[in-house]
């Protein structure tokens, strides 16, 4: 008799405090967005880095990149995959977006799902946008 | 209890020690061995060089059309914002109006007495008294915007240039103090509603921060003289100060010239053939 009413008190107790789970299971259901490889990346194979080191270090890359450029006047990087780049975000056909064509669908559709705004763009500009 | 001699603790001290010395050394051969290719960076092999760049403006080839040119082509190409361009107001609604105080120049036309403050002249040729001189950052060997600098977004590049690097400008308007030339403009508001198109190949810049002359550093990088040379009809030379044989130094070596406001000591690398 006693038993009966612990384990349904168990029972209770178990789904009450798992309720944020069940709560998330039900209304969420937007997955992480894909980001899209459009434009040249569809046809190109390569990235700078890897995909997943891509994925995890690319703001650092970046980094990297605009201290070269501005302040020690490099401009060409060749890749540990052999690949040169001309380092730049968004100006000739190896930058960033000369490759990753359309920012919307890769940067952006990535950066607002992870609640990130990068304010680059301030000054930096999407040669799609413009025309 | 078991007893050691000395010599079987010396033993054992030596192989551990031994084996202290090989972990390092068995890391470094593994890093050798299969490690990735490391990434590197260059410049474009058709890339400008100089020990010194430096400008000379040969004032016998100016007159109010080149100038224009000159200021329009270096302004178009940097994207800089012009106050007098009328504002998309479908694009930037509510544009609040513009004060010509604030405007933003990376190289400009002046008149002798205020380029040349300190060789005002009663009698001056009369030719000068009319023509406007393009004026722009110097570019000095000792420049005082640099030291002014408190995040070293202002620095002198090994090759001469005084560049600015954008990304830590923090807008505090030290360099625009310490400049004698007012090269400098602050960025007072979004310069983005008065650039009338756009150029794909060079940023805009933000509200909040300082902008000069870069001496077109992107296009040295490629190989290319910079907009005001090819807007200049041959006004304007750019090439290295410490090359006896270079253009600029045969210039210097056949005409008098002169540079804005030589007493302060900056040395300027602009001169001005007069
Ligand atoms: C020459 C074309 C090219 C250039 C230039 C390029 N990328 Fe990529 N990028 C690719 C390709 C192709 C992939 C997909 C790689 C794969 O699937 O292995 C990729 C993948 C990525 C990813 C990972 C996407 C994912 O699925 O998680 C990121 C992030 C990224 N790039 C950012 C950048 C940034 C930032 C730059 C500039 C520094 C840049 N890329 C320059 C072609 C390029
Ligand atoms: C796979 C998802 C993904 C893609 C695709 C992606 N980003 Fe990001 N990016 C992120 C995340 C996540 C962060 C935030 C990382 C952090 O804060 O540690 C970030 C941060 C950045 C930052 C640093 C922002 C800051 O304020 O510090 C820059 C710059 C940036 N991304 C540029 C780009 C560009 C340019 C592209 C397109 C070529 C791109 N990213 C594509 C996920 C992505
Ligand atoms: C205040 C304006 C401004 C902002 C904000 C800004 N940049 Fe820049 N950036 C510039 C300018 C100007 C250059 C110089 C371009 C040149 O010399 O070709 C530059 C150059 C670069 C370069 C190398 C050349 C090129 O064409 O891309 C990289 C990479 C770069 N910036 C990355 C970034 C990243 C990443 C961010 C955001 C985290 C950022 N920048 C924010 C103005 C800005």
């Amino acid at each position: 008799m006693n038993k009966n009413l612990i384990i349904a008190g168990l029972a209770v107790f178990v789904i009450a405090v798992l309720s944020p789970f069940w709560f998330n299971l039900v209304t969420v259901t937007q997955a992480a967005p894909k980001p899209e490889l459009l434009g040249k990346a569809k046809t190109e194979k390569k990235c700078v880095l890897d995909k997943y080191d891509m994925r995890a270090n690319h703001m650092s890359l970046l980094d990297e990149w605009r201290v070269s450029v501005v302040r020690d006047a490099d401009r060409m990087y060749t890749a540990a995959n052999g690949h040169s780049f001309n380092m730049s975000l968004s100006t000739g056909e190896n930058s960033c977006l000369g490759c990753h064509e359309d920012k919307e669908k890769f940067c952006d559709s990535c950066h607002t799902y992870a609640s990130v705004s990068p304010y680059c763009w301030e000054c930096h500009t999407n040669p799609k946008e413009i025309q | 209890m078991m007893k050691k001699s000395r010599r079987s603790f010396l033993k054992v001290a030596g192989i551990a020690a031994i084996g202290l010395g090989a972990a390092p050394a068995m890391t470094f051969a593994a890093s050798d061995s299969h490690g990735a290719a490391q990434a590197v960076k260059g410049k474009n092999q058709e890339a400008l060089s100089a020990h010194r760049w430096g400008m000379v403006i040969d004032t016998s080839k100016l007159n109010e059309e080149v100038a224009k040119n000159i200021t329009e082509a270096c302004h178009r190409n940097h994207n800089v914002p012009d106050f007098n361009h009328e504002v998309d107001e479908e694009k930037y609604p509510n544009t609040r109006p513009t004060n010509p105080k604030q405007e933003i120049k990376w190289i400009w036309e002046e008149h002798f007495n205020y380029a040349f403050p300190d060789m005002e002249d009663e009698f001056l040729v009369e030719k000068f008294k009319h023509l406007g001189f393009p004026v722009t950052c110097n570019h000095c060997k000792n420049a005082p915007c640099v030291q002014a600098c408190p995040t070293q977004a202002t620095f002198k590049r090994e090759d001469g240039i005084v560049l600015m690097d954008f990304h830590r400008c923090i807008g505090c308007r030290f360099c625009m103090a310490a400049c004698p030339y007012g090269a400098r403009s602050f960025n007072f508001r979004d310069p983005r509603p008065f650039i009338a198109e756009t150029v794909p190949e060079f940023p805009t810049r933000s509200k909040g921060v300082v902008e000069k002359c870069n001496l077109c550093a992107e296009r040295l990088a490629k190989g290319q003289m910079p907009h005001c040379v090819e807007a200049s009809e041959g006004a304007i030379v750019v090439g290295d100060l410490e090359d006896p044989e270079s253009e600029v130094r045969v210039l210097l070596n056949e005409n008098y010239s002169i540079r804005r406001k030589q007493s302060l000591g900056t040395e300027p690398s602009v001169y001005y053939v007069v």
